[in-house]
């Protein structure tokens, strides 16, 4: 069936910030999926609240909203664009819900427009907990025993009829958010409680729990004339218990014969097809480990997370296809865009072995259970691909960037074989590392499966692993057991450790013995055909296949990526890295991009002229330039990762471009930046350089505090506190020097003021800065985690110009070719810097797009040695751009039990979203309406705050009270309220007689909670129960009087009810 | 222990002896299935052949006798990247190592199979020898492999005597619908798609150039009873017990080595008896009806082929095992029309009979391994034969 002439103008939705269960995967699904309609000619409109994503910008779509994610304004949307259809399966759980909305409502049918690759009824049949099992039912697929219910005690009730342990879905919510298992009443009760106060339609399933099954998922894509076919097929390292997405996933299936792996394919398709899907669809089943029984866990009718990973694994490009299918196109009308020569109704056939690893925030969240079960708890994933598993398993541990090298890199070799086959019971991140060293205790693999239920395939590769780690140990280094821990992806570093040699022996003994990496292709065919994608994995036993160019004709250049999403490093390092590939290839050079994300869009096959998928580590990274020698590589776009290769890039002989590795070390180390500050006649806050705790408390008591404690060479502030006591350095150097420091910690004096920032280009000599940000919260707040206002509208022309000034002489004095992100302080018309990263930062995209100035491009252009002039800017700060453009941070407290949720110099914060809007007020709803926070409802608020801020507490209070809210204050808050004349209600503290504020908030009637913790790190446990309580009874909590007040400014705003205005940041152009 | 893969033109791969000590000249063909090792080995089609499984990991869930496709493995040498030393299924009987050796099948592992598959796909399918002998003499080997032919690989997998398999007379006697029964029951069968005992009573003679065991298992279930064969049985023989249908199965090597078998075929042809055909089979019929096949460059192996139906337009994924296909170029379109056609390489993937009730495929709608997409077509050949009796 050709194309559908009728679509001819498409609104796609997006997923809306960066959360846990819903990331970057869906930048890359948009993003694909909008250039895959335009391909058709189609007029595509998009709308996104996250600036940070590739797919909000002017050249992925024709029209681009970076507005709110309601109802009301996508209804407001389709009034002015006037789509004449809708795709909504490509925006996550997010897209899908408002698709079903508005279809629902019967707004779209009202206006004519279309629902495009789903039916409202398939949504409902695939997402609707008793819809779906009623047509899993009629066409023979079985599921658990469950049941839908509306009520804690239908709950019990049915869970009395079935048997404890249950586990619990609640309907229409992402990344299994509110879920669990309950092993008793006790549990039921809370679970369900809150599950159903997350689920949209208060539903929440109880079901059958069948943890240990092996769980298996498929990803299958139908089009309009019915047929079907499976892309891939992945079998989870976690048994069923553990949500897919935080379990370790293997592609295809290791432990599946062809009985059942065709007995589940077939199961799959069969469902597709029952429930009418027309585009991808993701199928998860359980499987009895020791017979044909199955069930079906999930069915998602859109584009995922694990079709990302699939698309990736395979090389076939689930959105792209989605897209197209949705346009009336059947699969052997679309041709594979790997080999050109065969369909997408061709399955891909793997040669290889893919492992997927999550990314888990328990770095960030010290306080946080690291328990994994149903709730998805990660920011993000690495892949890897190698020949067989364990090398892709060793690929994967070392990309995930949280100082794993191999199986050895968490230390639990104090634990006896009983202990660890103990603490193998508790489910978490940690359990593939301590079932190695029960193994390499002399467990049984029996003994570990029978606690475990991982399989035993799995677990005797885990065994080959110890195996190979002790032969290293014990044996002569021959040729031979190089070869071999070579093949398994032992990296240099370890078998040297291992074996007692240095990395650098190792490195000399491959080069004789010619062991070497080879490349080989992913090719979707096995490959069965030839095929033209420059996609390449690395492994050690096998001939190299990957064809490497003369830079003679083209000059090569090697761009590095950011690897996987975590806090602090977000898909706004995969906006710098695609655009600036983008902006090298169009100046006429081959681009090679290396990374190990399969969720984004930098790595999509088609983005450079060649895509490496492999870990960021200087071996690895080796590996690739041996063979492609590049005539230099990018570091100033990838974050963290891509900078900490600097070093060891310049070792390999390969030229840095931009900015230069000395001038970068200037800007972090304390000493050389000093100096430079003070050439520059910049002031900064003063401070000093320590590795120990006594240093730091020296420096500490010298400054006086408070003090700011910090690593350098870090991102998103990570291990960043503020300290006021000597009892706190000591616990806070405790936590940094988990980790051997190979740079100096920061002591720094701390000073509140107001805090702002600017991204800039410079090219040596001049310097274009396209807006100056400032921050809502004072300083002290990581700047991740502020609201970021542009332009900067309190400040005066002085201090604007004095911003622009000091970032000159900064940006000129480090050398900066390229960008530049400086952090000022204003306090008292004063200005002082706070740090300088000469390389991109997480405002860039956002920056680029609301001024219109796309400056990762013109980074690149300086970086090829044009001026700024030369690319046709005047330096200097540029003019406004006649918007007010509001960043607003947004978290996922709610996934993770037991993390401290108070914002403090640390960033905690997943994603983001804008309002933008041609005033303050208007940009600034729109920004607290993208985040979730819609207010008011129940127009009550708990304010409690520390001793320092009751006086700000009052003017805060008063505006409420006038907003006819109603004021629950804790005791002493109460009291300086009431004194201002402040109508407040007191409140008992938690371990007081009821009721209390606890009981307050578990009563679901309350909009916000105020609570700012004391100084440091909150240490009181009330404190801390509040913040969880409310986060996880979807309350919003404030722990910045800033945030509140800027809250209170947006609601006052709303009271005079106007229409939103809509604006299409495409046209910001000049 | 080492060995080596040496081929025609030459290549030599060094890896690890596996199964069976000893040496096989055989035409080297490549499979690109991820899972149905087992099938893979014991589908006599390959019989021949040695085969070289392009995933990497073999032999991860064991071998689970009752999913072998014939009594034994009838290829000549199998070719893996590498073997797992840890079966790990329920079902697994024994590993794949002892498995080889208990048949006398030798192999190599620990080669780099893509590399291998590449070479097959650029320069064709080529003999090869597998040794262990690491003082081979090169010269002496090629003039062997260039001397090598698939021969007479029919007669060596048929059976040697008719033989009758009953159907089954009820529906749960398939096990379970989907899986959703097994919920139920726990039990060990293996699951089943059939819903509908639609050959109830009917009896079809299978004419076996090689068969899976499959193709009487999917008629079996739906309630026929079968008659297998030699695939030297005269017409005469098969037309003179009656049967309602006659299927020629799939089977190995050079279709236009069976002279007499084709000669036999034509009088089925003439006979109004319905006739379905698979593979080996398809090609058959081809021949005996006046047309060509010529062998590919490099076959069709695999479980991933998109076939369309042309009489519907859909697409299916089907199972495929094939190095001949017939030439559609010089088909009489008064005989037959092409039925099937591959969605890549627009090779025929199947033929319909003009005026016949007789319609071939070239893919395996029998599966095993691969796609149960294609089942329907035994539905199908009931359906046909249903009509022929009530005309």
């Amino acid at each position: 069936m050709p194309k559908n002439p009728d679509v001819k103008k498409v609104l796609v939705i997006g997923s809306g910030p960066i959360v846990i269960g819903q990331a970057a995967e869906f930048d890359y699904a948009g993003t694909q999926a909008c250039r895959s309609l335009r391909e058709e000619g189609v007029e595509v409109v998009l709308i996104n609240s996250n600036p940070a994503t590739i797919m909000t910008d002017g050249d992925i779509a024709d029209r681009v909203y970076i507005e709110p994610l309601t109802v009301e304004v996508l209804e407001q949307l389709i009034e002015k664009e006037k789509p004449d259809s809708i795709l909504p399966n490509m925006g996550g759980q997010a897209g899908l819900n408002l698709g079903m909305e508005l279809e629902e409502s019967g707004f779209l049918a009202s206006h004519h427009v279309k629902l495009l690759g789903t039916t409202a009824e398939t949504i409902r049949k695939a997402e609707d907990r008793q819809a779906f099992k009623d047509t899993m039912e009629a066409i023979g697929e079985p599921c658990a025993p469950s049941k839908v219910v509306e009520s804690i005690e239908e709950g019990i009730a049915f869970t009395n009829t079935i048997g404890y342990p249950v586990v619990l879905r609640p309907a229409y919510t992402l990344g299994g958010s509110g879920g669990g298992i309950a092993h008793n009443q006790m549990q039921l009760e809370e679970i369900l409680e809150n599950g159903l106060r997350l689920s949209r339609v208060g539903q929440v399933l109880v079901e059958r729990c069948i943890a240990g099954w092996k769980e298996i998922e498929y990803e299958v894509m139908r089009d309009s004339a019915g047929n079907v076919i499976t892309v891939c097929n992945m079998e989870n390292l976690d048994p069923v218990g553990v949500h897919t997405g935080d379990s370790i996933v293997v592609a295809p299936s290791q432990t599946l014969g062809d009985k059942e792996y065709q007995m589940l394919r077939t199961a799959a398709l069969n469902i597709i097809s029952a429930l009418d899907i027309t585009g991808g669809c993701n199928v998860q089943f359980a499987l009895h480990p020791e017979s044909f029984e199955y069930c079906v866990i999930e069915v998602n009718p859109r584009v995922s997370r694990s079709s990302a990973l699939a698309s990736k694994a395979t090389g076939y490009p689930i959105a792209k296809v989605a897209a197209k299918i949705a346009l009336g196109y059947t699969l052997d009308e679309i041709t594979n865009a790997v080999t050109k020569k065969t369909f997408a109704s061709f399955e891909p056939a793997l040669d290889y072995c893919v492992v997927k690893i999550p990314r888990l925030p328990f770095d960030k969240f010290l306080t946080a259970r690291r328990t994994l079960t149903t709730q998805m708890k990660a920011t993000g994933e690495v892949m890897s691909i190698c020949t067989n598993f364990e090398g892709a398993l060793m690929k994967a541990i070392r990309s995930l960037e949280q100082h794993t090298e191999s199986l050895r890199s968490y230390d639990f070799t104090a634990m006896t074989q009983e202990e660890l086959l103990e603490r193998l019971k508790t489910v978490d991140d940690l359990r593939i590392y301590i079932i190695a060293e029960a193994l390499r205790k002399g467990a049984s693999q029996d003994a570990i499966h029978d606690v475990t239920k991982i399989d035993l395939w799995f677990i005797d590769k885990i065994a080959i692993l110890t195996q190979m780690e002790h032969r290293l140990e014990t044996e002569p280094l021959t040729e031979e057991l190089l070869k071999e821990a070579k093949r398994m992806e032992f990296p240099d570093c370890v078998i040297a450790q291992l074996s007692g040699r240095t990395e650098a022996q190792i490195k000399q003994m491959r080069r004789e013995q010619d062991i070497k990496a080879a490349f080989k292709m992913v090719d979707t065919c096995a490959a069965e055909f030839a095929s033209a994608t420059p996609y390449y994995y690395s492994c050690f036993d096998g001939e190299n296949e990957a064809i490497i160019t003369s830079s003679e004709v083209k000059k090569k250049v090697l761009v590095l990526g950011s690897g996987p999403i975590r806090i602090g490093q977000g898909v706004e390092f995969d906006y710098c890295s695609v655009h600036a590939t983008w902006a090298f290839a169009k100046a006429g050079y081959e681009t090679i991009i290396v990374n190990n994300n399969p969720e984004t869009v930098s790595t999509d096959f088609d983005i450079a002229d060649k895509l490496y998928f492999e870990p960021l580590t200087p071996e690895d990274v080796e590996n690739i330039v041996d063979l492609e020698k590049p005539d230099g590589a990018v570091v100033q776009f990838g974050g963290q990762t891509a900078i900490k290769l600097t070093k060891s890039l310049m070792e390999m002989g390969v030229p840095i471009l931009g900015t230069k590795a000395e001038d970068v070390d200037a800007a972090e180390d304390r000493e050389l930046f000093d100096k430079i500050l003070e050439d520059t006649k910049i002031p900064r806050a003063a401070g000093g350089t320590v590795y120990t705790a006594e240093e730091a408390k020296e420096v500490a008591n010298r400054l006086g505090y408070p003090v700011l404690v910090r690593p350098s060479y870090v991102l998103g502030g990570q291990g960043m506190q503020i300290a006021i006591s000597d009892q706190e350095i000591e616990e806070f150097m405790a936590v940094i020097n988990r980790y051997a420091q190979e740079h100096p910690i920061l002591i720094d004096k701390y000073l509140m003021g107001k805090e702002l920032e600017v991204d800039a280009v410079c090219d040596g000599n001049d310097i274009l800065i396209p807006g100056i940000m400032e921050h809502v919260e004072r300083t002290g707040v990581h700047s991740g985690d502020s609201i970021s206002v542009y332009p900067a509208h309190t400040i005066g022309d002085q201090v604007k110009e004095t911003i622009v000034e000091y970032s000159g002489r900064l940006a000129k004095a480090l050398h900066v070719k390229g960008l530049i992100n400086i952090q000022f302080i204003v306090m008292n018309d004063e200005v002082y810097v706070i740090e300088v990263n000469p390389r991109s930062s997480r405002t860039v995209p956002y920056i680029s797009k609301v001024t219109g100035i796309p400056i990762v491009e013109l980074a690149v252009g300086v970086i090829l040695g044009k001026t700024i002039r030369e690319l046709g800017y005047e330096p200097g700060l540029q003019k406004d751009a006649g918007y007010m453009a509001i960043k607003m941070p947004v978290f996922s407290f709610e996934k993770i039990r037991g993390a401290e949720i108070s914002l403090g110099p640390e960033m905690k914060s997943t994603g983001e979203c804008l309002g933008i809007a041609a005033d303050f007020n208007e940009a600034l709803y729109k920004a607290f309406i993208g985040a979730g926070i819609d207010l008011p409802k129940h127009k009550q608020v708990i304010i409690t705050v520390k001793d320092a801020d009751k006086g700000e507490a009052i003017g805060i209070g008063r505006r409420f009270e006038k907003l006819g809210y109603t004021i629950y204050a804790t005791r002493s808050t109460a009291a300086a309220l009431r004194e201002a004349g402040i109508n407040a209600r007191k409140v008992n503290k938690i371990q007081q007689e009821s009721p209390t504020v606890m009981d307050l908030i578990l009563g679901h009637r309350i909009d916000l909670v105020i609570d700012t913790p004391t100084q440091g790190r909150d240490k009181s446990r009330d404190g801390f129960l509040i913040r969880r309580t409310a986060i996880e009874t979807g309350i919003t909590c404030l722990t910045s009087l800033d945030t509140a007040k800027a809250l209170l400014t947006s609601l006052e705003a709303k009271e005079k009810q106007r229409e939103l205005t809509l604006i299409d940041i495409s046209k910001i152009n000049r | 222990m080492k060995a080596f893969l040496i081929l025609e033109d030459g290549t030599v791969f060094q890896g690890k002896a596996i199964g069976a000590c000893k040496d096989a000249v055989s035409e080297i063909v490549f499979n690109t299935s991820m899972a149905g090792y087992l099938e893979v080995l014991t589908d006599p089609s390959y019989a021949g052949q040695a085969v070289c499984m392009t995933y990497p990991l073999i032999g991860n869930y064991g071998i689970c006798m009752e999913d072998m496709e014939s009594a034994r493995p009838w290829l000549d040498g199998f070719i893996v990247r590498e073997l797992s030393r840890k079966p790990s299924n329920f079902r697994s009987d024994m590993d794949i190592q002892d498995f080889l050796v208990k048949h006398d099948i030798p192999g190599i592992e620990g080669i780099d199979t893509r590399a291998l598959t590449k070479r097959l796909r650029d320069r064709g399918t080529m003999n090869g020898m597998i040794t262990v002998n690491e003082s081979y003499d090169l010269p002496d080997v090629l003039a062997r492999l260039k001397e090598y032919r698939v021969t007479g690989v029919v007669d060596r997998v048929t059976c040697q005597k008719k033989y009758t398999i009953p159907g089954i007379k009820r529906l749960e006697e398939n096990g379970p619908v989907s899986g959703s029964d097994i919920s139920r029951t726990h039990e060990r069968k293996a699951p089943s798609m059939i819903r509908r005992l639609n050959g109830a009573g009917k009896r079809v003679a299978l004419l076996d150039f090689g068969e899976k065991n499959n193709i009487v298992r999917s008629l079996q279930k739906r309630g026929c009873d079968v008659t297998v064969y030699p695939a030297f049985t005269k017409a005469e023989e098969i037309l003179k017990e009656k049967p309602d249908g006659i299927m020629l199965s799939n089977g190995p090597g050079d279709p236009k080595e069976c002279k007499e078998a084709i000669q036999e075929i034509k009088k089925l042809y003439d006979a109004d008896v319905p006739i379905f055909a698979i593979c080996l089979g398809h090609q058959l019929m081809a021949l005996a009806a006046g047309a060509d096949t010529h062998k590919m460059k490099y076959g069709h192996r695999g479980g991933n082929h998109p076939v369309k139906d042309l009489e519907t337009g859909r697409v299916y994924i089907s199972s495929q095992n094939h190095g001949y296909v017939v030439d559609v170029e010089h088909l009489d379109q008064k005989i037959a029309v092409p039925a099937f056609v591959n969605v890549n390489d627009g090779t025929n993937e199947g033929l319909s009979y003009q005026g016949k009730n007789i319609f071939t495929v070239q893919f395996h709608p029998e599966a095993c391994p691969g796609p149960q997409d294609s089942g329907y077509l035994f539905d199908r050949f009931i359906s046909m034969m249903e009509v022929a009796k009530d005309a």
